[in-house]
């Protein structure tokens, strides 16, 4: 299958259209605009598909690459291109964008504002994932915030102000400090090449020297450490989740913390070699705190959305080891977690908020006994809950293992450490799991709660179906994926494997990569 | 060969999931799917049973699953002498156990009833996942599988909080274990460079003696959570919330017996590590014990047959860690008809009594439910290794291995133990079937129980009387069958061979145990000499001991839980979380808005304030020049 049409731009910018409806729609008539909102993000999804078959797979290389000029005088261009790494988050992300538009259907306050926020949202998120320029990325990046915060400040609950602004300048904090790294590298490599771009594969083929690479690295990344969130710069996280609206939780936690972790693959790693190498260890440690504290501070929340979202430190935290470990399973690991945390949490979110529409509680100790008087919805739970602590056969398990199997080659002793995630992640999710479902209805609140509707049912269906696929047959995701996963492995660790360079033949992509090292080693 | 595979794994997938999607709409009918899923999946066990005994045996893919780098794990399955004796075990224990539930959970509402059948198909499926793996991560598939059907099964009734809360607990405490497995796991690759059994067994001697030690004691790890050894047994107990088919199945006849068969398969592992194997039989051997003096005391009639279970997974274990491990398996097979057989007598009699457990409210049931009673005096002859009934053979064939192999000390605890097992049969026995009923009203509605349960007590007591002949088959009996696999390049089994005399006192020595159990639990619970009540008071401390477990529940809670999710609330959470860092980051908020709102008030709006302001600025600065510039 071959596709001869710009399609990255088509679905990064259809959700527009859809906008563009919604703008004309008269704001009274809220499910006219519901319907045009999710049909938008629907064909946005189907339009996303053909992406994934005719990707190449053997190819390391960025695929449906587009470049036109934009700003000229600042070396800006459009540039957008996806490779293995990115091709699964572009389609987790039109993916659960349908899933949260679908179970929007409880917002009752200024449906159109939100439905609009929503598409603009989606645009900014497939931007992020595709762009290949690094003013084009900053754009994307930036925007995003936008109506994030929107989604959190006006649809959220009791305390949104505090969360938005909370999110709002966490985030800032870190986009500011990458914004000047941008800027240096920028220039920096406009003094050795004389050319003036923003061009990420020129940029990345260009030597920096030890110790401006290691303040580069630093600032690229804690602006990517607070997306993750890693420790300790997490706890914008449990605040804005418990206030968010149930969509925008599902994205936060599916899509925006990927940003994170795709931000250090993409460009903090393959940028900095001689600083990874550096300071490995330090992120290798504060993945594994994360992973450990995350999940004993999940265990003892009284809130379930707080402790879903203290659950996705742990998770990201599994992530984070599996990148930082650089060898073959331990990334594949890591990128699986990313899909798989996308997955998993996200039905969890999308199960609380469907409970939190019936009760408007989210407390756990005015739960109990739900199993018997909503038993689809119990079911549900109980397969999220599985996906989220690995339960073999299922996705959570694909990702968990192989990240820590691989981290364990390289890193045993951060491997161990990590790998008790696989005992605490039981104990807080079943633990939350016997306190809500099990035991005697006590509350007479909860006697005559509505089972799922079609809808609903509709919704938990569609994100069930990829739990099972990817725990049962994850190869076409992995083998997608496993030329690129190499790629960024040498590049990330390029003094490494230099030697092998010369011996073997390399893609091109690769010899350019390794070419900068090569030349940095010389000027030091 | 691999169709077959499929069809013994894909029938009770396929009754499961029916079950699954459509209880709803079967609900009371759920066991016209399940029974024959798991009734055709014994028939093709048996058919691959009999095409391994003619020598046919199949290692292969059925499709790559986690391939990555050099890492190649597919879905595979391997059969052979060991796999088809487990899927054979498995599958024909648990069909009588099916048709038996029928019976058994036919007061449950009707979408309960559709549940229970889904989770138990699933069951089975995984464990023959598990059983039939050709790798490690395969077998950690079904490992964890049987662990979730399990987490369920006990919580079937999770209305009740015990129940709820002993679910949760079997799979908390079994995944410490497999925390431990799945280091293993990670060793064997970092050091095999596969995961695949033919791959590690074959390149097992590469490992350096120390890191085989280590490997095979995580693996180990693994085996004390899902087989119920020390320290990870307190989930077991426990786990008799679940509905009793469910004891018998899962916590009984097969489950359980996963470590005692992943440690088997890992033999060539454990081969290399003298001291695992020492650890292994250790531990088999306390447990063994320590279980048994638990059950001696108890009055409930599932937890004796729950601490029984778990000190015959010690002897199964004894049997593994002192090298002969043909008799462990033999064990584990024997051990699932004779424990399976008591805890479905045990689930009649509760059936009967309308849930009843106290066998001290019970007494004289011999007579109004008579093919309950006399299938469980065969199973529980059957363990006390009285010949030639099936636990004769096996504990035998364990204790006999452990004195020739030099366990002198692990002999005699086994043997001690069979006493003591005797002891607390026999104790149940006659509590329960025999001398007067103790409570009217109980024993007015005691009943038999209909054939649907009657016939598979049968089947089973049949099988816990004569599978032992196994042992003495041609062709060397189960042993000869088994180590095919077992034994190959291993020097045990010579070291068998030799202690012919010495091997027929030991059989008389255990024989004399059992039956002196038997003996005392007699004169005490039928003639009252010497009085269990005046032996209880006399010796109360170790019978409150005893009776309250060693509290060893009591001290993990002590030493683990407490801390664990106190800590975590106050100083992770309260204190880290919300004081530290938050505090840290509204700090810098707050101090920006102090800085900010003093500021404020330069900014007067009066020109020559500004203008004051700016030439202070410039008489500093140049003051500055001039002092550093």
């Amino acid at each position: 299958m071959t596709v001869n049409y710009p399609i990255l731009t088509t679905i990064t910018f259809f959700p527009l259209v859809g906008v563009a409806v919604i703008l004309m729609i008269n704001k009274e008539k809220v499910n006219v605009i519901r319907w045009t909102a999710a049909i938008t993000a629907a064909i946005n999804l189907v339009l996303s598909i053909p992406l994934y078959f005719a990707f190449n797979g053997k190819s390391a290389s960025m695929q449906f690459v587009e470049t036109h000029k934009w700003i000229p005088a600042l070396g800006a261009s459009y540039h957008v291109g996806i490779d293995g790494i990115s091709l699964f988050l572009v389609l987790l992300t039109t993916f659960l964008t349908v899933l949260s538009i679908m179970a929007s259907w409880s917002i009752e306050k200024r449906v159109k504002e939100y439905m609009i926020s929503f598409l603009l949202l989606e645009v900014a998120m497939i931007g992020v994932f595709c762009a290949l320029d690094m003013l084009l990325f900053y754009l994307f990046w930036e925007a995003m915030l936008v109506p994030m915060f929107l989604l959190i400040g006006v649809w959220g609950g009791p305390r949104r102000i505090y969360a938005a602004v909370k999110f709002f300048l966490y985030t800032m904090a870190g986009s500011v400090l990458m914004l000047a790294a941008i800027i240096t590298l920028y220039y920096h490599h406009f003094q050795i090449s004389h050319k003036l771009t923003f061009d990420l594969l020129s940029l990345m083929s260009t030597p920096i020297t030890g110790k401006l690479s290691l303040f580069l690295f630093l600032a690229f990344a804690l602006a990517f450490a607070i997306k993750v969130p890693m420790f300790p710069f997490h706890t914008w996280l449990p605040d804005a989740h418990v206030e968010a609206p149930t969509a925008g939780s599902v994205i936060l936690a599916g899509v925006l913390l990927k940003m994170g972790t795709y931000g250090f693959v993409r460009f903090c790693m393959p940028f900095f070699p001689f600083a990874v190498s550096k300071f490995a260890p330090i992120f290798l440690s504060l993945a594994v705190i994360g992973i450990i504290y995350g999940a004993l501070v999940a265990m003892v929340q009284d809130d379930i959305k707080k402790l879903v979202a203290y659950s996705s430190v742990s998770h990201l935290g599994t992530c984070m080891l599996g990148i930082f470990a650089l060898n073959a399973q331990s990334v594949a690991g890591g990128m699986m977690q990313m899909i798989n945390h996308g997955l998993s949490t996200g039905a969890l979110f999308l199960l609380v908020g469907m409970i939190y529409d019936r009760r408007h509680t989210r407390l756990i100790k005015e739960y109990g006994g739900i199993a018997k008087v909503m038993p689809i919805y119990a079911t549900f739970f109980m397969i999220a809950t599985f996906s989220s602590i690995g339960l073999p056969g299922l996705n959570g398990f694909i990702g968990e293992f192989l990240a820590l199997l691989g981290a364990f080659q390289t890193y045993p002793f951060f491997a161990i450490l990590g790998a008790t995630a696989t005992v605490f992640s039981a104990c807080y999710m079943l633990w939350l799991y016997k306190r809500v479902f099990f035991h005697e209805v006590t509350v007479s609140a909860n006697k005559k709660l509505k089972d799922l509707n079609l809808r609903e049912i509709a919704i938990m269906v569609m994100i069930v179906i990829p739990m099972f696929w990817i725990g049962l047959y994850p190869k076409p995701l992995l083998s997608k994926m496993e030329p690129s996963i190499n790629l960024f492995i040498a590049q990330a660790k390029a003094a490494q494997v230099r030697k092998v360079a010369h011996e073997e033949k390399l893609p091109k992509a690769l010899q350019v990569a390794l070419k900068g090292e090569i030349s940095e080693k010389g000027e030091m | 060969m691999l169709t077959s595979i499929c069809a013994v794994i894909g029938f009770p997938l396929l009754g499961a999931t029916i079950n699954g999607l459509f209880g709803w709409k079967i609900k009371r009918k759920a066991h016209w799917v399940a029974v024959p899923a798991i009734a055709l999946s014994a028939i093709f066990a048996l058919r691959l049973f009999s095409q391994v005994l003619a020598g046919h045996t199949f290692v292969g893919d059925l499709y790559p699953w986690l391939v990555i780098g050099k890492l190649h794990v597919p879905i595979g399955f391997q059969l052979d002498q060991l796999s088809v004796f487990m899927i054979t075990t498995v599958t024909f224990v648990a069909t009588w156990i099916h048709i038996y539930s029928i019976g058994y959970m036919d007061h449950e509402p009707p979408m309960g009833y559709a549940r229970y059948f889904c989770y138990l198909n699933m069951f089975v499926t995984f464990m023959l996942v598990l059983c039939l793996a050709n790798n490690y991560v395969l077998m950690f598939v079904g490992w964890e599988g049987v662990g979730l059907c399990s987490y369920l099964l006990i919580g079937y009734w999770y209305e009740k909080a015990s129940a709820a809360n002993a679910g949760m607990k079997a799979f908390v405490v079994n995944r410490i274990g497999d925390f431990g497995f799945m280091i293993g796991l990670f060793l064997i690759y970092k050091f095999v460079g596969s995961l695949q059994f033919n791959d590690v067994f074959a390149h097992a001697h590469e490992i350096t003696p120390a890191m085989a030690t280590i490997i095979t004691l995580l693996l180990f790890t693994g085996a004390t959570g899902k087989s119920a050894q020390i320290p990870l047994y307190v989930w077991l107990p426990d786990a008799m919330e679940g509905p009793t088919p469910v004891s018998s199945l899962i916590h009984a006849a097969t489950m359980v017996t996963a470590g005692v068969y992943m440690v088997s398969r890992s033999h060539a592992l454990f081969n290399l590590a003298p001291l695992s194997m020492e650890v292994v039989a250790t531990v088999g051997a306390a447990t063994a014990f320590f279980a048994a003096t638990m059950a001696l005391v108890n009055n409930d009639l599932k937890r004796v047959l729950a601490y029984s279970t778990v000190s015959q997974l010690g002897y199964m274990f004894i049997g593994v860690g002192v090298g002969v491990y043909a008799a462990g398996i033999f064990h584990l097979m024997t051990h699932a008809f004779f424990k399976g057989l008591m805890f479905l007598t045990a689930g009649s009699v509760m059936h009967a009594l309308h849930g009843e457990l106290d066998m001290q409210k019970m007494g004289g049931l011999l007579k109004k439910m008579p093919i309950t009673a006399i299938t469980f005096i065969v199973g529980a002859t059957a363990i006390a290794g009285i010949p030639p009934l099936a636990g004769f053979w096996s504990k035998d064939e364990i204790l006999a291995g452990a004195f020739v192999h030099g366990h002198k000390v692990i002999w005699f605890v086994g043997t001690f133990t069979a006493f003591l097992t005797a002891f607390y049969m026999f104790r149940l026995i006659f509590l329960t079937f025999f001398g007067e009923p103790r409570d009217e009203h109980i024993h007015e509605i005691a009943h038999e129980s209909p054939p649907v349960m009657t016939i598979p007590l049968i089947v089973l007591a049949i099988g816990s009387a004569l599978v032992g002949f196994a042992a003495i088959l041609p062709h060397g009996g189960v042993a000869g069958f088994l180590n095919h696999v077992l034994a190959s390049g291993h020097h045990v089994a010579e070291a068998a061979e030799e202690g012919g005399g010495v091997e027929h006192m030991l059989m008389i020595i255990s024989v004399i145990a059992g039956f002196a159990g038997v003996g005392l639990a007699a004169s005490m619970y039928l003639k009252g000499v010497p009085n269990p009540k005046t032996l209880g008071s006399t010796f109360k401390p170790i019978y409150t001991l005893l009776y309250h477990k060693y509290y060893v529940d009591e001290l993990y809670f002590f030493l683990f839980v407490n801390p664990l999710v106190g800590g975590s609330r106050q100083v992770l959470w309260k204190f880290v979380d919300v004081v530290l860092i938050d505090g840290t980051v509204n700090g810098v908020a707050k101090v920006c808005g102090w800085i900010g709102s003093g500021l404020r008030y330069i900014q007067t709006g009066v020109i020559a304030h500004y203008a004051i302001g700016i030439l202070g600025g410039a008489v500093i600065l140049y003051w500055l020049r001039l002092l550093f510039g």
